[in-house]
């Protein structure tokens, strides 16, 4: 009884080997995949080092004004990170915040449409928000940039406002307003997946709706919502047309991000100067596109490091 | 400051499906009332009813009345987020708070409550809650550690601690002791036995001996058929229940022959 028992279960597992094939052979597809995107990220890497190295190394007449390319990348980093920070700092609470009302405030029907608009907001191409941030929105935010001057004047970066609103302070909202579609998408999905059964949890001690948030959506949510941020981020440091044609781009250094005269990002000034290159300009501004490269890895390794140091506290 | 509840005719929604149909019963202050009956037959959702938990899941809703010490629960003055405080909850299926440590789950309900605590109140709370849930000594060592890195019958002893901590004056439990070995489920018998004397305690069971053990008053629910929503069958002292029912059905589901 016993021994025809265990024999038929052999009998049966031996069946199940095609099934375990069909699980290797979707191991190894996965995999494959994984490995194309590594491949390609190192393809591009490879292409940046090799096409830019002349970039970093030619004449000091190649960098004009400046005459190293320390000196010329330099106040294009700064751009792209000023303009990228101010875009986090009014994107980040907008759309963490309107994400919440989404998917834990809003009435059911007009959650849906609101967060059919945004995604739609999503589709809008970089160009149209580029023209619409230079032409209009710009006029609209000069206020602004006296408010920032009059009142935060003694910080470095509210200097002398722009009298016609265009500055990198306008740029980075207009990035703000780009990026935010995606990181509210993100952190919605995410809101939503909280377990039931820790918001019922957090109820059932008797907190309020902001309570329950606070307890068991937003630790469930964390990384997801870090996650959104990286790929805004990234969007941010990437953006070129936006820029380009908001900022009337000087190559200045200038800590200075309500000004008229700000140098371009990284990847605005590769844009705005590309077509009429020479071969030396060529290669100096693909090694600008490896320093980019460069800073958007450092900048997502550092925020995940932050983001993850709590955790990690409470986890050892 | 225990409070008895008045239930009557209450129906119990999910949208358009009666989950619970006209149940009429009153839980007396200081005591314990067992809420016995097969799978499915609305035990859990009668007892959610009771501190409106039932009303966060959309679309479920109640008719009829409940009267807690003379304070009509579901009247519109009423705040639920004042009701939960007052009448803590113990869930069927452990929820711990994942990304927090046993000791701020354990405070978290103390912490809704406002009041800034001291450390030395703090602590005094998390290891008296931790105590009478039978879980101290287990954690005591890694009070740091997170909720969630505890066995299923640990989870669910954290819970207990975590409710009880806020002193609540009703305490309901929904099958509180299924993933507990019997030692831990002795323990959370005679906490069960010592809370009473302060507080009014409902608890849904599956095990026929711990409602026999723990309960004054006995609820017995079923299906009237499938498909059809739960009702209440018998309410009576559990002492009566368990040797002169009055239904035959509550007969025989006690004595194993039904469900
Ligand atoms: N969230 C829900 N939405 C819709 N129907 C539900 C929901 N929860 C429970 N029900 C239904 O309500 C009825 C009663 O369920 P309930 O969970 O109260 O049963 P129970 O007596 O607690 O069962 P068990 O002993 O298995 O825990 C069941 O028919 C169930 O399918
Ligand atoms: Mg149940």
């Amino acid at each position: 009884m016993t021994t025809t028992a265990s024999s038929e279960r052999t009998e049966r597992r031996l069946e199940v080997r095609p099934s375990r094939r069909g699980d290797r052979a979707f191991a190894r597809l996965v995999g494959a995949a994984a490995l194309t995107i590594l491949f390609t990220l190192v393809a591009v890497f490879v292409f940046l080092a090799v096409q830019g190295w002349a970039g970093m190394t030619s004449g000091s007449a190649t960098y004009a004004p400046f005459t190293s390319f320390v000196g010329y990348i330099w106040p294009l980093i700064v751009s792209t990170l000023l303009a990228s920070a101010i875009a986090l700092v009014v994107a980040v609470p907008f759309s963490v915040g309107v994400a919440l009302f989404i998917s834990h405030y809003a009435p059911r029907p007009f959650a849906a449409a609101l967060a059919y608009v945004i995604d739609l907001l999503a589709a809008v191409p970089s160009v149209v928000f580029g023209l619409w941030g230079g032409r209009y929105l710009a006029t609209y935010l000069q206020p602004a940039h006296m408010w920032l001057h009059d009142h935060l004047g003694f910080l470095p970066i509210f200097g002398e406002p722009s009298p016609n609103g265009r500055s990198l302070f306008t740029a980075g909202i207009v990035l703000a307003i780009m990026i935010m579609p995606i990181m509210t998408a993100i952190s919605r999905e995410v809101f939503m997946q909280t377990p039931r059964l820790h918001e019922e949890a957090a109820l059932a001690l008797g907190a309020t709706r902001w309570e329950m948030v606070r307890y068991a959506v937003l630790p469930h949510a964390r990384s997801g919502m870090v996650s959104g941020m990286m790929l805004g981020l990234g969007r941010a440091l990437g953006e070129t047309m936006a820029v380009a044609m908001v900022l009337a781009t000087t190559p200045t250094v200038t800590l200075d991000v309500i000004g008229t005269a700000s140098p371009a990002t990284i990847a605005a000034n590769i844009a705005l100067n590309y077509k009429e290159a020479t071969p030396e300009r060529q290669s100096l501004l693909i090694a600008t596109g490896l320093v980019l490269f460069v800073v958007t890895f450092l900048v997502n390794f550092a925020a995940r490091w932050v983001a993850g140091r709590s955790a990690r506290r409470l986890g050892s | 400051m225990a409070k008895s509840i008045d239930v009557s005719d209450l129906h119990i929604y999910y949208g358009d499906f009666l989950a619970v149909e006209g149940v009429n019963l009153t839980v007396k202050s200081r005591s314990v009332t067992a809420f016995i009956g097969p799978s499915g037959c609305g035990k859990s959702t009668m007892l959610r009813s009771l501190n409106r938990m039932h009303e966060v899941i959309p679309g479920a809703r109640v008719e009829g009345k409940i009267v807690v010490d003379g304070q009509s629960l579901y009247d519109p003055s009423v705040d639920p987020v004042a009701v939960r405080r007052q009448i803590g909850m113990v869930f069927q299926r452990p929820n711990p708070f994942p990304t927090m440590s046993i000791y701020d789950n354990v405070l978290a309900g103390s912490r809704l409550n406002a009041r800034r605590l001291k450390r030395s109140e703090a602590d005094a709370i998390v290891e008296s809650s931790l105590r009478r849930a039978n879980l101290w000594s287990e954690v005591k060592d890694r009070l740091g550690r997170p909720g969630m890195g505890l066995s299923g019958g640990q989870q669910q002893r954290l819970c207990i601690a975590r409710a009880i901590a806020v002193e609540p004056e009703v305490l309901l439990m929904d099958e509180p002791c299924s993933a507990l070995d019997p030692i831990s489920t002795s323990a959370i018998e005679d906490l069960i036995h010592e809370l009473k004397t302060e507080y009014t305690i409902v608890i849904v069971t599956h095990n026929m001996q711990q409602a026999a053990r723990v309960s004054d008053d006995t609820a017995f629910f079923n299906l009237k058929a499938a498909g059809q929503p739960g009702r209440l069958v018998e309410f009576n002292p559990t002492r009566k229940m368990f040797s002169t029912p009055d239904e035959p059905s509550t007969e025989a589901y006690i004595s194993g022959r039904f469900g």
